[in-house]
């Protein structure tokens, strides 16, 4: 079973390998202020899954 | 964890389809294949599947989203493919959800881990509706923090080290939560107008926040 999991996430790495390459080649450049508000975004999510792990406890 | 690049590499564009009316599209077929989905994990509780279900799950809608939905995503029989993708992701959840609710305090785990998603998703979701922004400039970006979380996951296998399968977890919910910012975006600036592809990636964002929240809180409530 072990090996099998490893198996499908090996395929996930070689299936996601050339989006990475198109995106990291083609994608656009970030704008003023973009970093800034995607950040904002996932440290928003990151203190609210903070939350829910306090509220389980 | 399911794959998401099918969702990125999109099928070619509806023509004629606006912006609204894809956006709108992509939310009702989203509500549909979520209820669609907690059809199908009920079902896999109520015949008491044993949790290699979620694996072989997992498997079989990887192939047929990597493989089969961007051929039929312009086509009728796209929303047929999606509901059948949905639904086996869904069976499969079901058989870990059964593995959760044996625990003391798995049902309030799991309601946690139910509300907590849906209010990543609509706050993430609103969040790029309101400021309008690209965040398709993060698309790089997430894919490389994906593709290193799935060789820790891949290492952790046979480490099996409690730790890192929370770091793991805890890198996938950031990810998804910048692929919903991302294919939102994507969705409002034109990036996606095949609104079964922008289902597909949208769904996937919330199954593996999902998954990955209940193991957060498996590992840290007191079971």
């Amino acid at each position: 079973m072990k090996l099998l999991q490893a198996g499908v996430l090996i395929l996930f790495i070689v299936a996601i390998y050339p989006a990475f390459r198109w995106w990291s080649q083609n994608g656009p450049k970030a704008g003023e202020g973009d970093w800034g508000a995607a950040l904002l975004a996932l440290l928003g999510v990151a203190a609210f899954v903070m939350l829910l792990v306090w509220m389980v406890r | 964890m399911v794959d998401r690049n099918a969702a990125t590499f999109r099928a070619s564009p509806v023509a004629g389809v606006g912006l609204n009316k894809v956006l709108k599209n992509t939310y009702l077929l989203l509500s549909a294949t979520l209820g669609f989905s907690a059809v199908t994990a009920m079902l896999s509780m109520a015949f008491a599947m044993p949790p290699s279900t979620y694996l072989f799950s997992v498997i079989g809608a990887m192939v047929l989203g990597m493989f089969v939905l961007p051929r039929l995503a312009n086509s009728a029989s796209g929303i047929g493919m999606i509901f059948l993708i949905t639904g086996l992701l869904g069976f499969g959840l079901g058989s870990v959800l059964s593995m959760y609710l044996a625990l003391p305090r798995g049902p309030e785990v799991i309601a946690t881990a139910l509300g907590g998603t849906g209010a990543i998703f609509l706050g993430l979701s609103g969040y790029a509706l309101a400021t309008r922004r690209d965040f398709s400039f993060l698309g790089g970006f997430l894919f490389a923090g994906f593709m290193v979380i799935l060789l820790a996951a891949l290492a952790n296998i046979f480490l099996a080290m409690p730790a890192l399968s929370l770091a793991v977890s805890a890198g996938i919910i950031l990810v998804m939560s910048g692929f919903i910012l991302f294919d939102t975006s994507r969705i409002l600036n034109g990036g996606e107008t095949n609104y079964i592809m922008a289902t597909f990636g949208l769904y996937l964002s919330i199954f593996n926040i999902f998954i990955s929240l209940l193991n957060i809180l498996g590992i840290t409530s007191d079971d």
